[in-house]
Parts: structure tokens; C-alpha cells; sequence
């Protein structure tokens, strides 16, 4: 750990518009290296929205507005400057719904190192990929069929397919928004150790609508409440333990227990 | 801050830092390139509607030089033909016209029996003979009217040059004629309206009706479900049902001069009787050969009828199923939520989808050419017995001439058939529009 | 209705009220329902009496080509040279005119087709969706009367000023293959758009989320993904090219000829039709029956078409729950 900076990304009074509806205002996270972040919070509080913003997705959203600075590593992801294709290569991204391609296996996982430029031989393609999907905990299960299309998978086994495309460019942070929600418990529970596991070298922040989830894998847990306007608001973060089990504001302790959402 | 990098087993072969940039702004060019190029494709129908909009224009207004054997001025000392009256006119053909074309007029007709206006038409034929020998697209009389001036005053110094517009109400209001200037397309308007009615009373029952039993009655079982005759009907149905709907599919693709073969050998030639009229006794010398309106109109009804029933498919299934429900749960029998129910609230769309379907019938073209559509008819047609002819007939049959003078009253003609359907088209759009407003105000 | 109404008088009627209840509730016949459903079901077979009228004029009068005119199907088909006056009726040089204005058409529809379906369904916003592509669709919507007199009146002299009027005669297959082709962009162009536009964005976001491109996720998944549906959308403005009557009868010459040269006048199966039945045609004759051969085997070629499309779609397309 010697070495690396505090925080890998932080929201400096991050706001982000939808037309003239504000989804989301005045987040402050800062999210630390190689730790697991959930978002909780009752629907449409926004946390999807901030996930969204973390690698520039909501730039695809048509009037969708970003007020306020995300900083990775200290530089401000909606610089002018700054490349979105080249942010989404470095912090991936993983869906709700398992979306892979309707390709083979092995195309879904060496798609995104084809379109970043590979220039390395079949070979050491094969040990990428190879390694990406042990990464994801996958490779046992489809290393024999890895020319079949990746829709032939189960629902969890998609999904793991999705975590290893995502892994196989190397980010440095992934994304996931609510990964497990459309799975079954047993493939829940395998998507929850992998994310155990990917946590001694990935950054990760996930979003989650199941508040256990988030006891069960989260370092940190950031908790979002929509205001009286419907604009989503940071109301309390800080470490998994001190969230659920003694939180500051009233309303967290509210939602921890159940009492609304 | 790279120490993150490479956890991974395998050695990281992507490119990382001002190579990764230079190859970011690669893709992002070669992006930016192909995103142009598929707007330029989009753009390019515009563009191709603008140059289709521009030589029909260019073509239909425009300047022709007409040149008279006799002119005007010295057959009358300056007098405007309309000044004259019968008798100087009666002088003027006896003076200038041969004796056996004289005795020919009058035998068809009595000069002396004749009206001015109709004595003032045989002057301008037998003795001033206008003739066309010079046609010039619009873009010619406005930029380069110097040009052709000196060009024709050349070739035909006694010719005349003057602005005409092909689309005039003169050629809105009379019938055909062999010659350019006095062409009229009445009878092809009134042919194409003919023919657009009845191909809607045809197809639109049966098109409905078809709709009708694919999207509410394909459920329904209506055999004894415990004998074993019964079981074996119903599937018999559904599948039928299922074949039906395929080969709607099918038809929708099947060329139209095929449906124009298929209405000559069973309409004209197998239904002779029928659609000549004489099964009722209304068929007139002319017509006995079946190439009627009627006969039109049911092929056209047709090939139009599978694009009825998809479209009418299509707003039956977007009545939500919670009404059918509501009303079945009342219960009401199917046909009384069909009547009551369905219907009302699909008709906007029906009507619509349906409209626009039977509009594709007033531009084509093929299929009565093998149905055998005249090109030269001179009498209004008269009811659904009578021979017609059509607009994109007449429009076929001009633009295939040689004459620059038929390529603009061919233009002229299809301003006219584009404005048909314009009208089609806005008032199926309107009717739904004002019904919608209806059902909602109500 | 009626039914209603007894239950609820039923408390008042002499009879048992379980008995009359238990009757009520018996399956009856409704002589006006059946009649309407057969009515209806009727209608439906308008559609089928439809096909098999086709199959049964087209191969009827074919038949009587080939028995009664002493033309041997084979020869029908493999004939080089089609001259019913003398008695030559070698489909070939018909049917190369169709397949080459149709192939050219092709050329012109599928880069500008497809590139218009990418860039709506990829690019394009609402906005610009929305005057774009009624403009695609009224292009869709001209009849081919009109195409006709564009071929011969403009896309002919514009190519003759071009490429020479010595290389390219008046009547040629260049010309009304292009102008074919521009007729069929918006069926290719919005039938490839809704295939497109099917693809999940779940797709898309899965891409852009791996640091894709738009173009890239546009060629590389949503493409591929929609692949199916854009060869039929192929597939089936082949067809339709095939079957253009107006625009090649109009532009592309009356004399059959097998020629390769796309700046040469040669006769379609369609501009053969129609010229041959436009003219005096008498029932029975030998030229009526072999203008029913001749559609018999544009039927055959588009009706193939058609159904290999929707093969296509339902074979090879990958499903999405």
C-alpha cells in the first residue's frame, strides 16, 4: 500500500442534471484504493446516476448535465480535456442486467483489448483472456466451450462473463450497479466472493438495493436519500460497520432498520 | 499511480500513456470520419428528393416556341381572333381553307350550325396551324434566356418564344389530345379517383375483417373441445390462422405486375362477364372486353389488401388488453366487445393505416398496364363499367415519347399525382388527429 | 347480457333459485357470433384464394406454353436468345437484365441504405431523427411512375454528359439500376434501422463501458447483433428490385439482349410484361402464355427471396431474454 494516494476517486460537490431535473446534488465521496464502496439508498435516490458519473456513462444520456468535479487520482475526469473513451478503458463498468455480446465467449472478453489496440500475439491474447476469466472465477466452468456464443451461459455465469470482459483491459476501478439483482441467490453468493477476491487488487464501488449485500461485502457503504425537490442527496458515509451499526443522521438509522424504502 | 497496473498474470501488451493517446485520437478520427459518412448517406436522400422536386419542376413550367404556318395578324389586319365575329370567321375559312377539308368539317357538322368559339378552334387548326418547335425547361427561360432567343431566332426567325406552365387549368379541365399544347388530363383524374374508391370499398371490408379474425378470433376454440373431431377442427384453425398470417406476409412481397397478370387472366379474361357490366345488363359496346374500372379496382384491391391487414393488425393490437377484459368480465360476447369496444378505440388507427395503404394504389402503375388501362380516352369515364385511364398511365405513356413537349406535360402531370396523394396522405392524418381530438375531449 | 339481468330478477322468479342458476350458466349457441366469425374467417381466406389464384394462373398458362407451344422447359431457361417472332424464347437475356439492373441497384442501395440506418439509429438525435426520416420515408412513398421519368429525364443525360454519349445509349441498365437502387434506400434503410434499433442498449452501454468508440460499438457489437436482420432487409429490397417494373420499363430499353455492358439497352422480365401486354394482346396466343412463364419465374425468384429473409430472421438471429 506504501505509496499509493489516499483516495482513488473523489466527488467534490458533484451534481448532476437531467434537463432541468435534478437528479442528484452536493455529493462529496471520497472512495480509497483497493476497498469495496457500496451505494445504498431507496430508488431513485440517485446512486446509479453517481455510479454513472464516476466514468463519464451519463455522457451518452441525452441532456444529461455534470456540475462539480469527480477526481481520479487527483484529475478531474470532466476536464475539457480529458478523453471519455480513455476513462471508461481505466475505470470499467459492470451492468445490471448481464449484457454480453452476442459473440463467443473468448470474443466477449478480447473485445475490449481489440478496440484498445492490442498489439500483442494470438498467444499471449489467449493468457489475457485465460486470465481475465479465472479473474472472474469463470474459467473452470467455460474453458472447454470457449468458441460458444456467451448467451448460452446461465444468468450468474453471464454475468461473470461481463466482470471478466470488464477486468481483461485492466482498470484500475469497476463500476457495478446492482450486479446481483437479477441473479439467483446461489449465483449471488458466488458474484459476492468473486468481488471479495477482486478487491486485493481492484478498486471497486457497487450499488446495491439489497442492504444486506452491502453489510456482507462493502468496506465503506455511502447512504443517498431524495430531498422534498426528488433531487438526490448524500446523507451519510463512512465505514460499513459504524453505517449499520451506529449511524450519525436519523434518517439512516431509519432506512438500516427497515423502516422506510 | 500506475501501481495499480498488471495485476493481472499476463503481461499487459495494451498500449499505455502517449501511445494510448496517439491511438485514442486515431479511433476518434476514424469515428468522426464514419459518422460523416453515414450522415452524408442520411443527407443523401434529401438530396435526391431536392433533384427529383427540381427536374419535375424544371420540366413542368418552362418556355415553348411556337411557330404558325399563317400568322395571326396578317390573316386578320391585327384584329384579335375573339373580335371577330361568326360570319367574318365563316369568311376566313372560306377564303383560306381547301374546299375538300371545308366539305369534310361540314359534313361532320354544319358550319353554318357552329358557335363562334368552335368556328374560332377550326381557324386556329386549319389555317394558323401552331406548331411547337422549341421546348425549354425553366432553368433555360431564367438563365439563359439570350441564348435561346438568338439560337431560335436562327433556326425559326418567325417563331414565337413565350413562358408556359404545363400545369394550367386548361390541362387540369379537358381530355387528351395528340397534341401537346391542347392535352388535358381530366379523364385520367377522374379515372384515378374512380378507380381509388372502389379499390377502398373492396379492400377495406375485407381487409378489416381479416385483421379482425387474425388478432380476436385466432384464440378462440370454436369446436367441442371433448370429442376428438373437435379437438382436430380447432388445431385445423390455428393453424390456418398461422398459415394465413404468412402468407400475408408473403403476398406483401409478391411484385405488383404479377397481381396485374393475375387480374387480367381471372378479372378481365375469366370474369369477362362481371367486370364488363354485362352480367347486369350495363355494359356498352366500348367495355365488353372487360378492361374496366372494375376490373382495376379489384386488383388493385389485392395488392393492397395485405398492407390493409397489417396495418389494421397493427392498431388492433395497440387497443390495450385491460379493455377487452373489462368488457369480456361485464360479459359481453366477443363480437359485442369488438363492436363496442375494439373498434371505436382502433379506428383512428385503422382508418389511417388503411388510407394510407389504399394510397399506394393511385401511383402504381404496372399492374393496370397488364389490366389494360387505355392511354387515349377522350369521354369521362362514367361508372365502374367504363374504360378508364389513369395518371401514372397517361405519365408512362408521355414520358416514353420522344417530344420534349410530352416530357413536360408528363412533369405537369405527375405535379398533379404527387398533389393526389399529398391529399390522400393529409387526410388520413387529419381524420386522425381529428378524431383523436374527439375521443379525448368526449 | 340478458344472462345479467335474470340473476339479478332472480330472486323473484317462481322457479328454484339453484335450479335456475345452474341453467343459467349453460354453454349456449349464438347463432349471430358464429355467423360473424365465419364471416370474418372468410375475409381472412381472401388472402390465401390470393396466393393460390397466382400459383394456379401463372402455371396454368405456363403450362400451355410449355406443352401446347412446343418450348421445352429447358430451353426456356437456358435460351440465349428471346425473339417470339421467331420463335426464340430463351429466357436468359431477360432474366441477366433483371439480376444486373438489380444487382447495380444494390450497389447503390446498400452503402446508402445501411450507412442512413447507422447513422439514425447510432448517431442521430430526436430531433434530427425526426426530420430525417419522414424525408426517407417520403422518398419510400413517390411512385415509380415518377422514378421512371427521373431515370430517363435526368439520371440518363446526367450520365451521358459524364461518361460520354458515345459509351452510354439513351436507354441503358446503368441508369435505371441506379435509380432502382434509389428507390429501394429508404426499404433497406428503415427495415435495417428497426433491426438496429432492436439491439438492447444494454449492449451499447456494456461496450462504451469497456472504453469503446461510438463507431466502434456501432460496427463491432450493435451490427453484428442486429446482423440477421439485415440481411433479410437485403434480402428483401432484392426482391423488390427484381420486381421494379416502371423504372426499368421506362429507362432501360425494349429489346432483349444478353449483354453484360451496363451502358447497353436490355429488356428486364418486368419491362417485358409490361410492354408486351400494353400492346394489342390477344388471349391464347403464344406471346400471352410465355409473359405468364416469364412471371411465373419472377414469382418463383422473389417469393424465394422473401421467404429465405424470414428464414434468416428467425434461424440466425440471436436471442435476447
Amino acid at each position: 500500500m506504501n505509496g499509493e494516494p489516499a483516495c482513488v476517486i473523489e466527488t467534490r460537490n458533484l451534481q448532476i442534471n437531467y434537463g432541468s431535473f435534478c437528479a442528484v446534488k452536493g455529493v462529496n465521496l471520497s472512495i480509497e484504493p483497493r476497498t469495496i464502496t457500496a451505494l445504498i439508498g431507496p430508488s431513485g435516490c440517485g446512486k446509479s446516476t453517481v455510479l454513472r458519473s464516476l466514468n463519464r456513462m451519463n455522457d451518452l444520456v441525452p441532456g444529461a448535465r455534470v456540475d462539480g468535479e469527480v477526481l481520479f487520482y487527483g484529475a478531474n475526469l470532466y476536464a475539457p480535456e480529458v478523453d471519455a473513451v480513455q476513462v471508461r478503458r481505466r475505470i470499467g463498468m459492470v451492468f445490471q442486467k448481464p449484457n454480453p455480446f452476442p459473440k463467443s465467449i473468448y470474443e466477449n472478453v478480447a473485445y475490449g483489448l481489440r478496440i484498445n489496440g492490442w498489439r500483442g500475439t494470438k498467444a499471449s491474447l489467449d493468457a489475457r483472456v485465460e486470465a481475465a476469466l479465472r479473474g472472474a472465477a469463470l474459467w473452470d466452468e467455460v474453458k472447454d466451450k470457449l468458441q460458444q456464443s456467451g448467451l448460452a451461459l446461465s444468468g450468474g455465469q453471464q454475468q461473470r462473463l461481463c466482470i471478466a470482459r470488464a477486468l481483461a483491459v485492466e482498470p484500475e476501478v469497476i463500476l457495478m450497479d446492482e450486479p446481483c439483482s437479477a441473479l439467483d441467490p446461489i449465483a449471488t453468493l458466488k458474484i459476492e466472493q468473486l468481488m471479495s477476491e477482486l478487491r486485493q487488487h481492484y478498486t471497486i464501488v457497487i450499488v446495491t438495493h439489497n442492504m444486506q449485500q452491502a453489510g456482507r461485502v462493502a468496506d465503506y457503504t455511502a447512504f443517498f436519500l431524495m430531498d422534498h425537490d426528488r433531487a438526490g442527496q448524500l446523507i451519510e458515509y463512512g465505514p460499513t460497520s459504524q453505517i449499520f451499526s451506529h449511524p450519525r443522521d436519523a434518517r439512516t438509522e431509519a432506512y438500516i432498520s427497515g423502516r422506510f424504502g | 499511480m500506475d501501481s495499480n497496473l498488471s495485476q493481472l498474470p499476463a503481461a499487459s501488451v495494451l498500449p499505455e500513456g502517449a501511445a494510448m493517446m496517439r491511438i485514442i485520437r486515431m479511433r476518434r478520427l476514424v469515428g468522426g470520419i464514419w459518422r460523416r459518412i453515414t450522415l452524408s448517406c442520411t443527407l443523401a436522400g434529401v438530396v435526391i428528393l431536392l433533384l427529383l422536386g427540381f427536374s419535375i419542376v424544371n420540366d413542368a413550367f418552362g418556355a415553348v416556341a411556337v411557330q404558325s404556318k399563317v400568322e395571326l395578324a396578317q390573316l386578320t389586319g391585327g384584329r384579335a381572333l375573339e373580335a371577330l365575329s361568326r360570319t367574318e370567321l365563316l369568311a376566313l375559312l372560306e377564303a383560306n381553307v381547301r374546299t375538300r377539308v371545308l366539305r369534310a368539317l361540314d359534313r361532320e357538322r354544319p358550319l353554318a350550325m357552329r358557335d363562334a368559339a368552335d368556328l374560332r378552334t377550326i381557324v386556329a387548326t386549319e389555317i394558323i396551324q401552331p406548331e411547337i418547335v422549341g421546348v425549354y425547361p425553366l432553368s433555360d427561360w431564367l438563365f439563359r434566356r439570350e441564348a435561346i432567343t438568338t439560337e431560335l431566332k436562327a433556326q425559326h426567325p418567325r417563331a414565337e418564344l413565350r413562358f408556359r406552365s404545363w400545369l394550367s387549368a386548361q390541362f387540369l379541365g379537358t381530355a387528351m389530345s395528340s397534341q401537346a399544347l391542347e392535352a388535358g388530363i381530366r379523364t385520367a383524374i377522374l379515372g384515378s379517383c374512380w378507380m381509388l374508391l372502389l379499390t377502398m370499398l373492396i379492400a377495406f371490408p375485407l381487409g378489416i375483417g381479416a385483421a379482425l379474425y387474425l388478432e380476436e378470433y385466432t384464440s378462440v376454440c370454436p369446436f367441442d373441445d371433448r370429442s376428438r373431431l373437435g379437438r382436430w377442427l380447432n388445431h385445423l384453425l390455428s393453424r390456418a390462422a398461422t398459415l394465413i398470417q404468412v402468407n400475408i406476409y408473403n403476398l406483401a412481397g409478391v411484385p405488383s405486375i404479377i397481381y396485374g397478370m393475375l387480374g387480367l387472366a381471372i378479372f378481365v379474361r375469366a370474369l369477362e362477364s362481371l367486370t364488363s357490366g354485362r352480367m347486369f345488363g350495363m355494359a356498352s359496346a366500348a367495355t365488353a372486353n372487360g378492361r374496366t374500372i372494375l376490373a382495376a379496382s379489384l386488383t388493385m384491391a389485392l395488392l393492397v389488401l395485405p398492407v390493409v391487414i397489417i396495418s389494421t393488425q397493427e392498431a388492433l393490437r395497440a387497443v390495450p388488453s385491460s379493455l377487452r377484459q373489462a368488457s369480456f368480465g361485464l360479459g359481453a360476447t366477443r363480437w359485442q366487445t369488438i363492436w363496442r369496444v375494439v373498434l371505436p378505440s382502433a379506428l383512428p388507427g385503422i382508418l389511417t393505416g388503411a388510407i394510407l395503404a389504399v394510397s399506394r394504389a393511385i401511383g402504381e402503375t404496372a399492374p393496370l398496364i397488364v389490366v389494360g388501362a387505355s392511354t387515349f380516352i377522350l369521354t369521362d369515364p362514367s361508372g365502374p363499367f367504363s374504360r378508364f385511364t389513369v395518371l401514372p398511365i397517361q405519365i408512362y405513356n408521355w414520358t416514353s415519347r420522344p417530344q420534349e413537349e410530352f416530357r413536360a406535360i408528363a412533369a405537369a402531370a405527375i405535379i398533379v399525382l404527387l398533389l393526389l396523394l399529398l391529399i390522400t396522405n393529409a387526410s388520413a392524418i387529419i381524420l386522425r388527429n381529428h378524431m383523436r381530438v374527439k375521443r379525448s375531449s368526449s | 347480457m340478458l344472462e345479467l339481468e335474470h340473476s339479478v330478477n332472480a330472486p323473484v322468479a317462481s322457479e328454484p333459485l339453484q335450479e335456475r342458476r345452474a341453467s343459467g350458466l349453460r354453454r349456449r349457441i349464438r347463432p349471430g357470433e358464429t355467423f360473424i366469425q365465419i364471416l370474418l374467417f372468410l375475409c381472412a381466406c381472401v388472402s390465401i384464394a390470393t396466393t393460390f389464384s397466382i400459383v394456379i394462373v401463372l402455371s396454368r398458362e405456363a403450362l400451355s406454353f410449355f406443352t401446347e407451344a412446343g418450348v421445352s422447359v429447358g430451353q426456356f431457361l437456358t435460351g440465349t436468345t428471346w425473339r417470339p417472332g421467331a420463335g426464340h424464347f430463351g429466357v436468359l437475356p431477360l432474366v441477366n437484365a433483371t439480376i444486373l439492373t438489380s444487382l447495380i441497384a444494390m450497389l447503390v442501395a446498400l452503402p446508402l441504405g445501411l450507412g442512413a440506418a447507422l447513422y439514425l439509429s447510432e448517431y442521430a438525435s430526436a430531433r434530427i431523427r425526426g426530420v430525417l426520416k419522414p424525408t426517407l420515408e417520403l422518398l419510400a412513398g413517390i411512385p415509380t411512375v415518377v422514378y421512371g421519368y427521373f431515370a430517363l429525364t435526368f439520371v440518363t443525360p446526367l450520365l451521358r454528359r459524364v461518361l460520354g454519349a458515345e459509351t452510354v445509349q439513351i436507354y441503358n441498365m446503368l441508369s435505371a439500376g441506379i435509380v432502382v437502387g434509389i428507390l429501394i434506400t429508404p426499404l433497406v434503410a428503415t427495415l435495417s434501422e428497426d433491426a438496429l434499433s432492436a439491439v438492447p442498449d444494454g449492449l451499447r452501454n456494456a461496450s462504451f463501458g469497456l472504453g469503446a468508440t461510438r463507431w466502434e460499438t456501432a460496427i463491432k457489437v450493435v451490427f453484428p447483433a442486429a446482423s440477421s436482420g439485415v440481411i433479410a432487409a437485403c434480402m428483401v429490397a432484392m426482391a423488390r428490385a427484381m420486381g421494379e417494373t416502371m423504372v426499368v420499363a421506362l429507362a432501360a430499353g425494349a429489346s432483349p439482349n444478353l449483354s453484360l455492358n451496363p451502358f447497353e439497352p436490355a429488356e428486364t422480365m418486368t419491362g417485358h410484361i409490361a410492354r408486351i401486354s400494353g400492346g394489342d394482346l390477344s388471349y391464347g396466343t403464344i406471346d400471352y402464355q410465355s409473359l405468364f412463364a416469364i412471371g411465373l419465374l419472377l414469382f418463383g425468384m422473389t417469393l424465394l427471396l422473401n421467404i429465405l429473409s424470414r428464414w434468416v430472421v428467425r434461424h440466425v438471429r440471436e436471442v435476447y431474454d
